[in-house]
Parts: C-alpha cells; structure tokens; sequence
C-alpha cells in the first residue's frame, strides 16, 4: 500500500457513536496498513452522520476529512494516498452558526491522554482559579451567569455561593451524569471525548466550595464514558492535581443501575447511599442535607464542562455570548427526522430554524415539530421555529430545554402516538412515591393508549386536559412535575390529530396500528413474491392480496417490496378476508 | 451447593456500596439470583428485604438467567421515531420470543432499554453491548443470523 508522504498524524473518532458506525474495524485495518504513523484515537466531533470518520493531518499543518469509512483495504488505500473519493467537508453553514466553546477539544485530542489536554491549555484555568480565593472563584461563576445545563436552569454561581457558605468538616461534590432523557448524549459525548475537562471544572468546584470528596453518578449505559473517567482520574491523582488548599481529594465514579427518576438531585443522593432511588421532599435542600447528611452539591456534567473556559476566558468575555437571562454556548443533541443528526455547540439565543434546518440539514417541508426536554419537555411546531433558544423564551411555548436533547419530528409521525411513547416511558420510571405520578401518569397513558388503538372517546381529551396539571402540581419531583407536559403540548398545538382519532378513528399520517390497513397494489406488483416469502404471519395470499385479519402491520412487506406496491391506508380500505 | 462470592471483598462492605454488590453479582453471573440476593445483604449488612427492594427498583437488574447473546432494543426517543417498535417485532417473530424472554436454547435473550445513547444512529440495537446502527429488517436479521452462526 502506498503511503503519502504527505500524512503527519492520523485521527480517528472512537467515540461510542463511532464504535457503534464501525470505527474499531476501520482502526483494525488503518494499524495494519500504516504502522509507522501515529495514530490517535480521538473522540466525538458532533458530526455523527459521517461516522466512522478519519481525519489526516498533513506535514503542511492542514486536514483532510473522510467520512463514511470503510474497513476494507481499498478504502483504507484511497485514504493514505489522500485520494479523492470520501473527502468530506464541514458544511460552512453549521460552522458558521456554532460556537465551539465547550466542545472545542472533543474530536480533536486523545481522549486517554493528559499530555494532549495540557499541551491545548488543560488544566491552566484550574491554575488560575487556585491563584484566586475560592470566594474570587464563586464570584466569577456569578457574573458570568452561567446556568445549570442539567434542565433545571438554575443559576450556577448562586449554588456555589450556597454550598461556599456551609462550614462543615465533609462537603460532597456531585456530578451527575445520569443522563437518562432517551434522545439526549451531550454529557455522554463530553465525558468520552473531554474527560479531563469535565473533571477539571470538578476540581475548580471543589476549591471554590470547599469541597473535599468528589462522586461522579453515570449512567452504567455508558462503559466507555466510565473507563475515560477512570482514566483521567488515574491521571490526575499521578499529577497531584487533586490536592487542592493542601488537601487531598477523592474522586469516586459510582455507576447507576438504570432509574430515570436517579437524574432528581435527593433521589441521585439516596441511590449514592445504595438505597432506592426515590426523591424526598426539599427543603432541606441537598446544599444544607445531601449525602449521608453533609452540605452536598450536584451539577451537571455540561456546567461543569462549561467551567474551565468560564474562567480562563474570564466572566465578562463569557458573558458576551447569549441572550439578557441565558449566557454562554449550549449543546444539543440533535436526532430524529433530519439529514446530518449530531452534537452541536450553539450560542444561546439562536432560533430553532437555524439549528433544526440551517445545522441539521431538516427538511422543511418535511418537518412538523421538534421535542426539546425529552420526556419531561414538549414538541414546538414549526411555526414557532424562529423563538430564540434559551431558558425563558422555550418555557413560555410550553416546552423546556431540558438537558439538551433535540428530536426532530417529521410530518409523518402521530403526535397522539409520539404523547403515548412519551407517557408509557415516564409512567414506567415513576418511582410510585406520589400518588398522582404513579397513577396519573398511568391513566393518561392508558388513555392515550386507548386513543391510539382507535377506542377513544370525545372525552378523554377533556380527561388529559384536566388530569395533567394535576399530575404536576402533586407531585414531589421533576419526573412527576413535568411528565404531563408532552401530552399538554401536543393538545395544544395538535388537537386536530387528537379529535381525528377519537371522532373518526383515523390516524392523520397512518402511523397507529390499529387505525391502518395495508393495501397491495396490483398495478405496481410485479409478483416477485418477495413479501409473501417474507411474511411472518402468511398474509399474503398467492394471488397477491394482503388479509388484513391476519396482517400485524409490522411493515415487512413494505420494507422489502422494491417496487414500493404496498402501502399504509385507512382503515376499512383494505382487503379482509372472511 | 454454596456458591463462591469471595469477589465480594474487593468492595468495601458499607451500605453505600449494595448496588456495587449486586453490580459485581450480575457483571459475574449474567443475572442476580435468590441464592445471591442473601449472600449480598449478608455481606453488606442489610436485611434481605431491603436488599431485594433495592435489586426490583433498578432497571439494570435481572433475576433471570439471560442467554448468551442478550440483545438490547433501544427504544429512545429517537429510535422510537425511526421505527424501533418494528426492529423489536422482527426479532420477536425471527427468535419467537418477547422482551424478558430467553429462548429455548439459552442463546439470545431479549429486552427493550430506554436510551443507549447512539440516537444519531437510529435506530440500535446492541447485542452484549457491541452496537449496531442505522438498522432496517434486513441488516436486523443478518445481524442475528451471523450470531446464531457464532
């Protein structure tokens, strides 16, 4: 195989979402090819729909990307000669509209390598946060008007100031990464790809507080996000950089075991303790109570990610980015019904349009909503795509902004259906403490269930409406005074589908089962047979007409027709066998 | 028929650490089982009830021995859009057998987790934790043919 002399370095994205696209082969193969240049395996840059991507620095100081790769040794081949074929190259519009702050070193560096961190600037706001007070530290936080990234919003530099105050001989730190919303992984993706930095604003914390123990709660979903953990830990404990004001402090990653209520601070502190994960009433506040009684802190793992740069560029520099009550940059992870799904660093205030359409490549006339907030959040039509992202402005329509999760949703998909989803998921994790969580959620979802499978009444529409605010307002946590909200945003701005269902038994885009009859078209059929080899229930007869009595809509049929003669229709369309 | 859970000692037996237990168990066995639920709240003091209690709130945990090849659905939000619903019902319908469920032959078992945060690949599922993205039927089940194949 031919080399080019050109090739300085090699990158490859080995992120979970680059594993996953088959990275680990396409590693294989590039160390058996070129075994005499180094190779780094560097985590995510946000740009997923490419994956696996390899990236080659040339001696020039300049970059070519490749994406797509394959493990196979002519593609391999292709990319050490620096040929054309699978160059790729950052959409200038995306580039333009983000701001790499927070994620500025993921998918650049090594993510096991201190040294890479340190030669890019790591750990120098740590030593300009040391030749502070700690008092200089918490006062910095406050005027940059950083917000937890967590969902809640609450103003980071007041916690601190809270937990700074507490004078007692154990103070627990906190970094919660149990990122359980489905549809979000910004905190997955900076913990793989950026450990050192998320731990670096851990050990800022710890001095301006005054902390003197550290746990990191992940999520055990995430294997690799852990090991770079133990990793840099391992690294900073070799580098001494945990003894802080002449202490030594520890630093603890505890694995969660699957609760999505486990992201609620007080149910986060019980599952610390090996106990269920239930929340508890507040106050006291964790700052006054947490862990085993000590004054304990939790934040995300973005707000922490957020602070080294906080205080190396200086409050007022971060400050200069976002809107009057939300500063700074924002992740969202980007997914669902659009062309280029990934992790994108955006300043607070952009307007959804630009992130949704602009960034994320969505189709416009093919978009109906987008989902923000995941389960706890709610869908924004696309009429209001030009309300700018922050805290307040997203509030206001009625969804959140949550941790960061972004699915767009095509024209498609059934809003009554995508409610339903929500609410079976959040019915499930209620913890079953408060009555009106752990029934209410689960009469709205069998609700909505029941709409869905075309039984719905004119009057569970009324039932929704009412027993949503109820759920909210009774309920202890976050999880129970949020999860209504998918279904009280999809009524307000959806109704229409709603009553279609429960008026006429109809789904607006053919997406609920028990609404839909499959349909062969004759005309387009060209008797391959192939959906009659392959139905699972023998549906299809040898003439070619589908029995919808025996039919379960699974889609097969549709998914291997190559002459696309089989489709989703109305109810009572189709063809019934007696 | 005493089995060995020796590996217990590399854990510290304080309360805090009973999910870290029941953690070791199941990395160990594949799955928590009765006899081990009492060995565990043994170890870290706590009663069996509570122990018990802990292991049915977390998701993670199974009291069932698992096959070899446990496949995992993921049924996030961005699968679910992209159809995971369906992926969940070709494996059903090519391994006859239902989330919770091991087969006949203790070779694939079966479950739906909530988000295994590869939405941007939607959708995945994994089989014993290796990913597989951008699935459609038939990708699904030569997936599973390759395994069954192994």
């Amino acid at each position: 195989m031919t080399i080019s002399d050109k090739i300085r370095k090699i990158k490859i994205g080995m992120a979970s979402c680059g594993i996953a696209a088959g990275a680990d082969g396409v590693l294989a193969v590039l160390k058996e090819h070129a075994d005499k240049i180094p190779i780094d395996q560097v985590g995510c840059f946000g740009h997923c729909y490419c994956e696996p991507v390899v990236e080659i620095e040339t001696v020039d100081g300049g970059s070519v990307l490749y994406s797509r790769v394959k493990p196979a040794p002519e593609s391999i081949a292709n990319i050490l000669a620096l040929g054309k074929a699978g160059r790729f190259q950052i959409n200038p519009v995306r580039q333009a509209k983000e701001l790499l702050k927070v994620t500025r070193l993921a998918g650049v560096i090594d993510p096991t390598s201190y040294e890479e961190y340190v030669e890019n600037g790591g750990y120098a706001a740590l030593a300009k946060a040391l030749a502070m007070t700690p008092a200089e530290v918490v006062d910095e936080v406050k005027k940059s008007g950083l917000r937890g990234r967590g969902g809640g919003g609450f103003p980071t530099g007041m916690k601190w100031g809270f937990m700074a105050a507490k004078t007692a001989e154990q103070k627990i730190l906190i970094c919660n990464a149990d990122e359980g919303d489905p549809g979000a992984f910004m905190d997955r993706s900076l913990m793989e790809s950026v450990p050192h930095q998320v731990l670096e604003g851990m050990l800022i914390a710890a001095y301006a507080t005054g902390s003197t123990r550290i746990f990191i709660y992940c999520r055990a979903e995430y294997p690799l996000a852990i090991k770079h953990l133990y990793i840099a830990i391992g690294q900073i404990k070799q580098h001494k950089l945990n003894l802080i004001a002449g202490r030594e402090i520890d630093i603890v990653v505890k694995e969660g075991a699957g609760a999505f209520v486990c992201g609620e601070e007080t149910a986060l502190i019980h599952s610390l303790e090996g106990k269920r994960g239930t929340p508890r009433f507040r106050p006291p506040f964790p700052t006054d109570s947490g862990w085993q009684g000590c004054p304990t802190m939790i934040n995300n793992v973005e707000t922490f990610g957020n602070i080294p740069y906080l205080i190396a560029e200086g409050a007022a520099s971060y400050a200069a980015v976002g809107t009057a009550t939300s500063k700074g940059t924002k992740l969202f992870a980007l997914a669902g019904d659009l062309a280029h799904p990934g992790l994108v660093e955006v300043p607070m205030g952009i307007t959804l349009r630009e992130i949704v359409f602009d960034i994320g490549g969505a189709d416009p006339a093919a978009t109906k909503a987008v989902q923000t907030g995941g389960p706890s959040g709610g869908c924004i039509p696309v009429e209001k795509f030009d309300t700018p992202v922050d805290y307040d402005s997203l509030k206001a329509l009625g969804a959140i902004m949550g941790s960061g999760g972004m699915i767009v949703i095509g024209k498609n998909r059934c809003m009554v259906e995508t409610a339903r989803y929500f609410l079976d998921f959040t019915h499930r994790e209620s913890c079953g403490k408060c009555t009106f969580c752990r029934v209410g959620t689960k009469r709205m979802f069998e609700t909505l269930e029941r709409i869905t499978a075309g039984a719905g009444v004119p009057e569970d529409l009324d039932f929704l409406a009412g027993m949503g605010p109820k759920v909210i307002k009774a309920s202890l946590c976050g999880l129970g005074q949020t999860a209504p909200n998918p279904v009280l945003a999809t009524l307000r701005y959806y109704r229409h589908e709603y009553e279609n269902h429960v008026n006429n038994r109809q789904c607006d885009v053919l997406a609920c089962d028990k609404l839909v009859d499959i349909k062969l078209d004759p005309a387009k059929c060209v008797k391959c047979r192939l959906c009659i080899k392959n139905c699972p229930v023998d549906a299809v007869s040898e003439d070619f007409i589908i029995d919808n009595n025996k039919c379960t809509r699974c889609n097969t049929c549709i998914e291997v027709c190559p002459k696309d003669a089989i489709c989703r229709v109305k109810k009572g369309e189709g063809f019934y066998r007696e | 028929m005493g089995q060995n859970y020796d590996y217990l000692k590399a854990i510290a037996p304080e309360s805090s650490n009973l999910i870290k237990g029941l953690q070791a168990v199941q990395t160990r066995e594949g799955y928590v089982s009765d006899a081990s639920i009492v060995a565990v709240a043994d170890y870290f003091h706590t009663p069996v009830v509570e122990t018990e209690g802990v292991l049915s709130f977390y998701a993670q945990f199974k009291s069932t021995r698992p096959g070899r090849y446990q496949i995992c659905v993921c049924d996030g939000t961005a699968c679910h859009i992209k159809g995971s619903p369906l992926i969940s019902e070709w494996i059903s319908t090519e391994l006859g057998i239902t989330a919770g469920e091991t087969d006949a032959d203790g070779l694939f078992s079966l479950e739906t987790v909530a988000c295994l945060g590869c939405c941007s690949l939607a959708p995945v599922f994994s089989i014993n934790g290796k990913v597989f993205g951008n699935l459609d039927r038939k990708t699904t089940i030569r997936i599973l043919k390759e395994y069954r194949n192994k």
